[in-house]
């Protein structure tokens, strides 16, 4: 459920969204557009994270894989002169569910620490094969020739075009979301985040609702290497890192997991820090590390909980 | 002969070099309450665990309404009609008592590939989730987040639960644990509504309860059963006063 702080806070996230093209033309620092879209697609990877670990109580330390998946899929069909984004993206789209199956499959028989090892191990594992995909750049990445094309119904080149097209699937990710984690369906999968044992004995099998949600997070991730792939028109293995991972690990915590806005917010968050911070010195993490930190110690649901507490003298419990 | 639902045959598990359940047998009739008592370590939990799926059975066989049950995980059971409570309260904490309850009703509604409408304004999971709270009194609580309950509402939300399950057998691990005698006095009144409607398989060590509540007893030590019977015939009999009731008979 939406409280009410949640819902504020998420209008007026993406009332600023909705203008920074506005604000780019009128200071005329496209560069505005540039950390809009990058924010906005981070935010899609964050909130498919958080579908798993905040409600799911899943913590994959892989999740950014499929962020890379879903963005090699375009960069190889580019290369492959296949550009028409109607066939394209239901590939990428597909390409993660069936790794998300499998990569589910096996981390989800473990729990805890190992799986969290398991799903970092198997990003790992993509890492490599990225790098060693020399007829795709290998190393050094893979250029992506031209943007996927959607035959005159929007053009991605654009990037106004491309920006609003980026907010509008961030708006349906989260709708997505609201609904999921509210059906049966997210009751199941938090049911089982609070207490395994108990959702065996009342009959649940959970391992299949798990796997489920894994699949859905990472057809979503793989949603934002899409866009990624679009946006930087670059396709990498670094995107598939484990530090990549990590920071959508550190979005969703920031942000504030198993809320709705928070993983949105965390995102946002994290990139200006990013961008503000590493202007001042190329040591930019030095400051970011300790204000992780203060959050976690202080407000333990993220900023997102640390508005709600501060909020919840005025609001009615539940 | 009355109906039996169910039957256990020659159940063994052991640990190690311990043997927690010993080629025990036992069956329970439709109806009743059968109560498990024995002391500390005599493997009642073990066979809970056993009876429910939870712990995989070395040897013997698990015939429930005349299937045998042995190899079935706890998913499987619950559908087939077991419900469990847990000796250690084992809920949902972050839920509201109703949410817990309804959770356990949707558990036996289909499946729960359904993603898009909102589970929480679904009225065929909510009312029989409230009729279960208020089996065990606690319809007036349906509201309060489970972790802000009392260890005695605690109880009674595990017994809710299991109940939503419409379940054909209880397995009640300790439910008065922990509990005061006002407490357990109403936990008392709550199992005694459920006799006749409901069939029980009680593990408790309050012996008043155990007394004022079950048609029949089985007495387990070390993993088997030594005695088996009619309230007054366990009472009655030597064997079991010298094993067990003896100190704790008396000391009550």
């Amino acid at each position: 459920m939406l409280r009410r702080r949640e819902t504020l806070v998420l209008i007026v996230t993406f009332a600023l969204l909705a203008i920074v093209p506005y604000i780019a033309s009128i200071t005329e620092v496209p560069f505005y557009l540039d950390l809009g879209r990058r924010m906005m697609i981070l935010a899609i990877g964050a909130l498919s994270l958080n579908l798993i670990m905040g409600y799911g109580g899943m913590i994959s330390f892989g999740h950014a894989v499929f962020v890379g998946i879903g963005a090699y899929v375009i960069g190889i069909c580019a290369e492959h002169e296949l550009v028409t984004g109607f066939i394209q993206w239901p590939l990428a789209l597909l390409a993660c569910a069936v790794f998300a199956f499998i990569f589910g499959a096996i981390s989800l028989r473990t729990r805890g620490v190992y799986f969290i090892m398991i799903t970092l191990a198997l990003a790992q594992m993509m890492y490599f094969l990225g790098v060693s995909l020399d007829r795709y750049g290998g190393d050094d990445g893979l250029p992506l020739a031209e943007p996927s094309d959607f035959s005159g119904l929007i053009d991605l080149g654009d990037k106004n075009s491309l920006y609003y097209l980026i907010f509008v699937l961030l708006l349906l990710c989260l709708w997505i979301c609201k609904r999921l984690v509210n059906s049966r369906f997210g009751m199941v999968i938090q049911g089982a985040r609070s207490n395994e044992t108990r959702m065996q004995a009342i009959g649940f099998p959970v391992f299949r609702y798990q796997l489920t949600a894994f699949v859905i997070a990472g057809v979503m991730a793989g949603l934002a290497g899409i866009l990624l792939a679009n946006h930087t028109d670059f396709v990498n293995p670094d995107m598939m890192h484990w530090t990549r991972s990590g920071d959508l690990i550190i979005m969703v915590l920031l942000g504030g997991m198993g809320s709705l806005a928070g993983p949105i917010v965390g995102a946002l968050v994290f990139i200006l820090l990013e961008e503000a911070l590493s202007g001042v010195t190329e040591y930019w993490q030095l400051i970011f590390g300790p204000f992780l930190i203060l959050v976690v110690l202080f407000a333990r649901g993220g900023l997102l909980g640390f508005l709600e507490k501060r909020g919840s003298s005025e609001e009615d419990d539940g | 002969m009355a109906d039996i639902v169910l039957k256990v045959e020659k159940l063994r598990k052991s640990f190690g070099g311990v043997l927690a359940t010993d080629d025990l047998s036992l069956s329970v009739e439709t109806g009743k309450i059968h109560a498990v008592i024995g002391p500390n370590g005599a493997g009642k939990t073990t066979m809970i665990a056993q009876l429910a799926g939870a712990l995989n059975s070395d040897s013997g066989r698990v015939l429930f309404d005349g299937e045998d049950i042995s190899g079935m995980a706890p998913p499987a059971r619950s559908r087939r009609g077991i419900a469990r409570t847990f000796q250690i309260t084992s809920i949902f904490h972050e839920f509201t008592a109703l949410e817990n309850v309804a959770l356990a009703v949707q558990a036996h509604d289909g499946h729960s590939f359904r993603f898009w409408r909102a589970a929480r304004e679904e009225a065929r999971l909510y009312e029989p989730a409230l009729a279960a709270l208020e089996t065990v009194g606690l319809a007036d609580r349906a509201n309060i987040t489970a972790r802000n309950l009392s260890h005695g509402e605690h109880r009674q939300l595990e017994i809710a639960m299991a109940l939503a399950t419409k379940p054909k057998l209880l397995l009640l691990d300790e439910p008065m644990a922990g509990m005061g005698a006002e407490e357990s006095q109403k936990m008392v009144s709550i199992l005694n509504r459920l006799k006749g409607d409901h069939t029980i398989l009680l593990i408790e060590h309050d012996m008043d309860a155990v007394f004022a509540l079950a048609d029949q007893i089985t007495v387990l030590v070390y993993g088997n059963s030594i005695a088996s019977g009619m309230p007054d015939e366990i009472r009655a009999n030597e064997e079991v006063r010298t094993a067990y009731l003896g100190d704790e008979g008396t000391a009550n």
